[in-house]
Parts: structure tokens; sequence; C-alpha cells
């Protein structure tokens, strides 16, 4: 999100859900969005039912492909690449919005500099997508009257993240689509409260609602309601505490509702961080793999026993309810962070979640208009500045909060790990449709388990061929960080050279293979491109 | 616009409005089976036959477009008798097990045979018989009550777009099934689960957990992905027994397979349910009361703290918790501990 904060001064999805299906062109890349979005996806087929062309650029045949009028088969960790490419020919072809170049963007020279030397022909030898789809890509998406861009995790988890958002900000900025209905450059988010607990500013940098805690007036201002001095020294990120439990500088960590020992890349560098720790607490709903190894655990209700909001991808506020009451003594995680503080000492004045919703609002603009009278039925899109503010389905209408947008010229960087003799495969990891993240939820769901209960590893067919793998065989993969061993499920979904397995399956963790290299603006951990080997085990 | 007349009272509608849709808006009650506004009118069920001036015979109003100066009759005895025998056909070959049915209380069919009072039946004869169950996890499956209006396959095929099912056969053979009538192997969202007007289809996870008596309707938020997608959790005795969604909300009542058939982890026996310490290092984690861990949580803290500065304790938020929770949270760490050390793992 670092990436469109910087573009634009906002960094959220631009536009709403329901504007989906009367796009004209949808360009979709980095999203398996039938498996992880259904609802959205849902939209998205509608659009293509309206007459709406859709372009899917994904190194897998998910299943959007079938209704989509391109797809884009990129090797992992070459999107900037791609869309350099594409922008090059939207200019070429003079298929740019001068207008709103002129009058809502600045930077736009150094940016046009910057993808002179990406030719369709230099793409498709970096891509391997041909270069007359490139051209033709470029074409639909720039001639579209509403194209909105769609993207998640295939286009942030990289070691140049930041770079490929701000390159999907150029083309969507090179083409006039924003600010507009049914356009937008839209991130879609993959939890449920994603999106809040980014506005709650559960996040180092800023305050609640993207204010710099280095930020004199900001900190002065929520000092004055919260009556303590705030810190203004930057916090560290996820990925840089790790890195700080093994130093030893961090010696105590407070998890609230994570599993970061199974979701985050390099599972055995994650282990030893917080097995350093010389006191680690975990709150959650289940034992974790994570819960496992902590000095206090502290049981906490679920979202069907609490009160309160989530904020969804589209930026709507609404209202979760409680249902049942929490099993055991387990509290809800608002009460437990209450009492902890009073035992420390201080009194959050939190003692009802619409407490803490109004003193958000209080506190940042977006939200102020907001109470859970007003969102009780469907929820209002933030910004919703006062009590009459209908809320705000797309963003930057006339205007971006920073004046006006900025081009970014985009380098194309490799990823940091790249196949070689040793490691010939490139290895991308996902979600299936019938799990979540890290399966705590829905591995309890006999259902779900019933049909996806096991991890595997999707091999192209002339590449299990060359291995004489064939589907269901048990394949070791060899990263330098770890082995695992999983089925094989041989298919054309994966291109040759290119190997996805999806990420839920503590017996075989996709994470134990990945690598953890950063991002240096976000620390976004690499997640979807590392090398591995293959084996028949 | 168009303006025409419905049982007497005159309305204007824009065009391409159907005759059903145009008397909805009056707010006349015509019994349907196979409409659904979110799917194409389909004209299956002819329940919705309405009389129209200079027509000899009745139409179906879902596949009427209005047209200038049209004069509808939506009731009269004929229409009553029509609509009545129309049930009645369809009630001639349904198996009657209401008692055990999960959807007595929540049928359409049986809200029409009440209202039609409809004991007897002058077309009882034989039944179809479907002996084969499904195998698939999520969906049961039973044909013989279903009245083949379907809306299942159209739901399947329009709106999400995999046409796992259809109809097979002809005649009194005709029935809804996946190709060569295998078991269903399809994206599990259960969109065809939610539409059924009858017993035919409902979900294996919500099987004899209980149907309308004491059940409690909460209205929240889907937990898993972003889509934000409203759910009605239905409740009994402190468990969530099933999962619906309303129309009317931003995802239309349609969910997938997580949302709809994946909420069993809330009442798990392995839920945490008190505090658990690790009293000695290596040790096991052991049940604790609220006062000891929280006790525990504050001396360390402070201690550590006290000796290694604010910035030697950090915290990990979840996206999966509420914004105030998360509000809380992030203010807990600034003002109580005194660091800015504080993320979450979704943060990009």
């Amino acid at each position: 999100m670092a990436g469109l904060a910087t573009v634009f001064g906002s960094g959220a999805m631009t536009n709403s859900i329901a504007e989906v299906e009367n796009n004209d062109a949808l360009f979709v890349i980095g999203s398996n969005t039938t498996e992880n979005h259904p609802i959205v996806a849902l939209r998205m087929k509608k659009a293509a039912e309206k007459g709406a062309k859709i372009i899917v650029a994904d190194p897998r045949k998910i299943p959007l492909v079938k209704f989509a009028a391109l797809w884009l088969r990129q090797r992992p960790g070459t999107d900037v690449a791609l869309l350099n490419s594409m922008m090059h020919v939207i200019l070429e072809e003079g298929l740019e919005d001068k207008r709103f170049i002129e009058e809502r963007t600045e930077g736009f020279e150094a940016f046009k500099a910057a993808v002179k030397e990406f030719t369709p022909e230099y793409a498709e030898k970096i891509t391997g997508v041909p270069k007359e789809d490139i051209i033709k890509a470029a074409k639909i998406y720039a001639s579209a009257g509403k194209a909105g861009i769609y993207y998640t995790m295939g286009i942030t988890q990289h070691s140049m993240g930041t770079n490929n958002v701000y390159s999907v900000a150029n083309l969507a900025m090179l083409t006039g689509n924003l600010g507009r209905e049914s356009t937008g450059v839209n991130p879609l988010r993959g939890q449920n409260n994603v999106q809040g607990s980014s506005d709650m500013a559960c996040a180092p940098t800023v305050l609640p609602g993207y204010q710099k805690v280095t930020d004199e007036a900001a900190r002065a201002k929520f000092e004055s309601v919260w009556g303590r001095p705030v810190p203004s020294k930057v916090g560290m990120t996820a990925t840089e505490m790790t890195g700080a439990m093994i130093d030893g500088s961090l010696k105590a960590l407070y998890i609230m509702g994570e599993n970061p020992l199974l979701s985050d890349p390099n599972m055995g560098h994650t282990t030893n961080a917080l097995k350093n720790l010389e006191f680690l607490v975990v709150q959650d709903i289940f034992l974790t793999e994570t819960a496992e190894l902590a000095d206090v655990v502290l049981p906490a209700a679920s979202f069907a026993e609490k009160d309160g909001t989530f904020t969804n991808t589209e930026r709507r506020v609404q209202r979760v309810r409680k249902a049942i009451d929490a099993p055991g003594e387990a509290l809800d995680d608002l009460e437990i962070i209450c009492r902890l503080s009073l035992r420390m000492g201080f009194d959050l004045c939190l003692n009802t979640p619409e407490d803490a919703f109004l003193e958000a609002g209080s506190l940042w603009p977006a939200l102020a208009g907001m109470t859970y009278r007003r969102i009780n039925d469907n929820g209002l899109h933030w910004p919703c500045p006062t009590s009459d503010h209908p809320g705000t389905p797309y963003l930057f209408h006339g205007t971006f909060p920073k004046g006006k947008a900025t081009f970014t010229p985009v380098p194309f960087v490799k990823s940091k790990e790249l196949p070689d003799d040793e490691y010939p495969f490139v290895l991308t990891t996902g979600r299936v449709l019938f799990q979540y993240h890290t399966g705590t939820m829905t591995r309890r769901s006999k259902a779900l388990e019933a049909v996806a209960p096991e991890a595997f590893v999707e091999i192209n067919t002339a590449d299990a061929e060359n291995l004489g793998i064939s589907t269901s065989d048990m394949v070791s993969v060899t990263s330098r960080r770890g082995e695992i061993k999983l089925k094989a499920k041989v298919a054309d979904k994966v291109g040759p050279g290119v190997v996805f397995i999806p990420f839920h399956y503590k017996e075989a963790a996709a994470n134990i293979l990945t690598n953890d290299a950063l991002d240096p603006v976000c620390k976004i951990p690499e997640a979807k491109v590392c090398a591995v080997r293959l084996q028949k085990a | 616009m168009i303006d025409l007349t419905i049982d007497g009272r005159d309305i204007s509608v824009p065009e391409g409005t159907t005759v059903l849709d145009a008397a909805r808006l009056l707010n006349l009650d015509i019994p349907t089976l196979c409409h659904d506004p979110r799917l194409k009118p389909y004209g299956g069920c002819r329940l919705c036959i309405v009389e129209l001036e200079g027509v000899p015979r009745p139409v179906t109003a879902c596949t009427t477009p209005v047209a200038g100066g049209m004069v509808v009759t939506t009731e009269s005895e004929q229409l009553y008798r029509l609509r009545r025998t129309v049930i009645e056909f369809l009630l001639s070959d349904h198996p009657n097990d209401c008692m055990v049915c999960q959807r007595a209380g929540d049928c359409t069919l049986q809200e029409l045979a009440y209202f039609y009072g409809l004991r007897d039946n002058r077309f009882w004869g034989e039944r179809r018989r479907y002996d084969k169950e499904d195998a698939n996890p999520f969906i049961k499956r039973e044909m013989e009550k279903c009245i083949l209006c379907a809306k299942c396959v159209r739901v399947c095929g329009e709106v999400q777009a995999v046409g796992a099912i259809d109809l097979a056969y002809r005649g009194f053979n005709a029935k809804v099934c996946p190709p060569y009538e295998k078991d269903l192997d399809c994206e599990f969202c259960g969109q065809c689960v939610a539409v059924c007007p009858t017993g035919a289809l409902t979900g294996k996870v919500w099987e004899a957990q209980g149907r309308q008596k004491d059940v409690k309707y909460t209205e929240t938020v889907c937990p898993y992905c972003g889509c934000g997608c409203n759910i009605t959790l239905h409740s009994v005795r402190n468990r969530v027994i099933r999962v619906s969604s309303r129309e009317n909300t931003l995802n239309e009542g349609w969910l997938c397979s997580k949302g709809r058939f994946g909420f069993e982890f809330i009442n798990k026996p392995d839920r945490l349910r008190t505090p658990l310490i690790r009293r000695r290092k290596d040790g096991p984690l052991e049940p604790a009361s609220w006062d000891e861990a929280l006790g525990l949580i504050s001396s360390r803290f402070e201690g550590i703290k006290k000796e290694h500065g604010p910035d030697a304790l950090g915290g990990l938020s979840s996206a999966r918790c509420t914004n105030e929770e998360n509000y809380a949270f992030q203010k807990f760490f600034r003002t109580v501990i005194g660091t800015n050390n504080i993320d979450h793992c979704a943060r990009y």
C-alpha cells in the first residue's frame, strides 16, 4: 500500500465492487480472483457477459482465463517489463489520455523516457509473452471507455513489489482510468479486515488514518485525546521484527490473531526468531503453530462472538454482530487489551466497541461521519467526513488527496532468486478455493477439508515427463532454505519451468521453501518467486 | 414510460419491465416458484399466470413485458383454479415427508400447499424414485423433492458461470443432475442451495441441526476474504448451525464455499477456553486464570521495558480482528508500552 499512497496520497481500492460489472475492460494481473475473491469474480463474469473484455496476466492458467478475451502468461517476477511494454505501445499508438495527464498528473516526461526501451520485442524476451499479445492487451485496455485494474499478492509479494504497484498506477494514469465510475486501480484485499487494520494503523510509521508518527502536529492531536505521549520514532515492520528477534534486540512480542509461523516466508527463520524471544504472548481462538511456542496464550472470541466493524476491500465499513457467547472464559480482543492496559496502570477508556469506533472517527476525518446507527444496514464507504455525507464508492473524483498524481519511472528489476542449474524451477505460491490462509479455520471444516485435504505441487506436463513424475507421485521440492515432500499434480495450469504450491498446509508448508528477501520500501517478502528443484521421492 | 392497469390500479413503469415486476411494485402477491429477480425470466412453473384483456388464455407474468394500455387481472376464480391445479400436479409425486424435511417451515411449495389447502390430491400416482445418494460433502440432493423449476441450473450457469448441472431426460423422467449423473464435483458455492424453493437441495453441514424453532438470526460479515459479504448466522443455544445471506446486500446473497459452509470452526471443541501459561522454561502450557495470565504479562512487559527500553517490545495485530480491536491494540502499544513497533502481517 505504500506504493499507492505515494502516487495518489491514498492507498486503497479506488473503486467499489458493484462497479466491476460495468467496466468495458478489466485488466486482472496477479490475482486468482475466482478462487481468492469469489464474489468479486462473479461481478467480473457478469461484466464479461455484458460485453466487457477481460485481460488476464498470470503465470498460471487460472479459472478466470476461461472468461478472458486475452491471457498473458508472463514469467513470475516480470510484471514490470510487461506493464512498461504495454505503456510503450500505448504511447506509440497515441492512445494515452493527454488531457488527464496534463491536468491531473506530474512527472510524465521522466516516466515516458523510462518506458521507451520497453519495446514489445524486448519485453517478449523478458516475460515470455508474445509481442503481438502485449500490443493487443495494450490496445484493449487503452481503448476501453472505462477500464479497471485488479491485482493482489501476485503483484505485491515480490522483492520489487512496490515497483510493481507504481507500474500498475502508471498504466491507469496514462489512460485516465481514475476518478470515474468503473475504472481505477484496485488491490483486492485478501483478508476480511486488511483494509481496516491498515486504517486503524497497526503499522509502524503511521497513526490511525495514515497520519505519520513523525508529524508533530498529528502526534499532538492524538496526545490530546489519549492523554499520553506518542512515540515519534518510526517502529519496525513485521519482517524487520523477525530480524530483530534473531539479533536479540527485540525481546518480547505480543501477537493478536496471527499465525506468522505458517504464513511468513522462510519458516525455519521465523521459528528460530520466535524461539529466540524472551517472552511471547499469543492471543488467538485456537492453539496455532505460533501459539505453541508462546509463554502465555490468551483465549479470544471469534467473529461470531463479538460486536464491532470490518472494513472490506472496497473501503466499506460494516457491522460485525455478536451471535453467541465465546466458549469457556474466552474474551473478545478489545476487552483483553483494555484489561491488560488497566493492569499496567492505564485506562484506555474504550469500554464498548462503539467507544473505540467513535474515538477513531474523532481522530480521522474519513471516518468522522459514521456511527453504528448510520452503518447499520449496508455500511458506508470511507471517506465519509460528516454525518450527512453519503460515503465515497469511488475515489479521486476531480482531484487527488495530494493534488496531482505522480508518475514513477520504474526500471525492470529481477527477482532476488532466479532458477539456475542447481535449482532449475521457479516456485510461486498462493491459495486454493476451499482453504484459507494457514487453515486454522478451514481445515477444521470437515467438508472443506474433504475436498481439499492435502498439499500438492503443480507441475507442467512437459517438465513432469522429463522428470518421470505423474500425478499423485510423491515429490520432494527443495530450495536453499528447506525441503518438503508432497503429491504432484501434473497439468498445464503452470507453464514450463514453473511450479505452484498452496501455502495452507503445515504438513508440507510452502513457506519452508520461500525466500524472505524484502521489498526495500514496504518490506514485503518475496513469497511469489524463489528457485527450487524437484525430485521423485 | 409505459402506462397500464393492474387489478384496476393504474401504474407507469419503464419499458422492458415485466408484468410480474410491475405487479410487485403495486405490492400484489402473485405466487411464483421458478422466479428470482437475480436470474433471467424462465416461465417454467406457470404459477404467475395472469389474465390480459383481449387475450384468450392466461400468460405468465414473469415473461410478459408490459405494453401500453394493458389491462391485467392477477386474481380470478379461473386463475385460482389453474394455480391450485399446478400445485396439485407438483405435489402428486412429492414425498410428503415435511415432518423430517430440513426445509419445513421455509419451503415455498409447502407454503403454497398450505395457502391452497391441498391435503388430498386428484393425481396421486407413480412416484419418482432416486435412491442414489450424492457423496459430495457439502450439498444434499434429494431429487424426488425437485419441482424442476431449474433455478439451480440457472444460478449455476448465469451467476456462477460454472454449469455443473443441467436438466436431463424428458417428461416424468426429467431431472437435474451433473453430467453422466455422477456425484456433484464443482465449486460448491451453494448458490443452488440458496435458491432452491423446496427441500431438494440443502446443506449437509446443517442437516438435523435445527430448522426455525429457537433459531436466532444475526446479521454480520463473513470472516474470510476481503469481499466483505454480508452473512446471516443461524444459531441455536449458543451454537452457530448455519450461514445464509440476504439478497439486498453487496454480495446479492451469493457466497462461496468457505463463507457458506466453512463455519464449523466456531463451535469446535479445541477452541481455547482458558488462558495458558508456561510456568517453567521448556515446560508445558498449563491452564491459568485471567488474573495470573495478565499479571504475568504485565510484569514481564514492564520488566523488559525497564531493562531494555520500550523498543525491545513489539506487537503484531491481525487483519482478522475488528477495527475497534486494532485501534485498541495500537493505542495500547503507543501509550502504555511507548513504541511504534507494531504491524500486521497483511499490510501490503
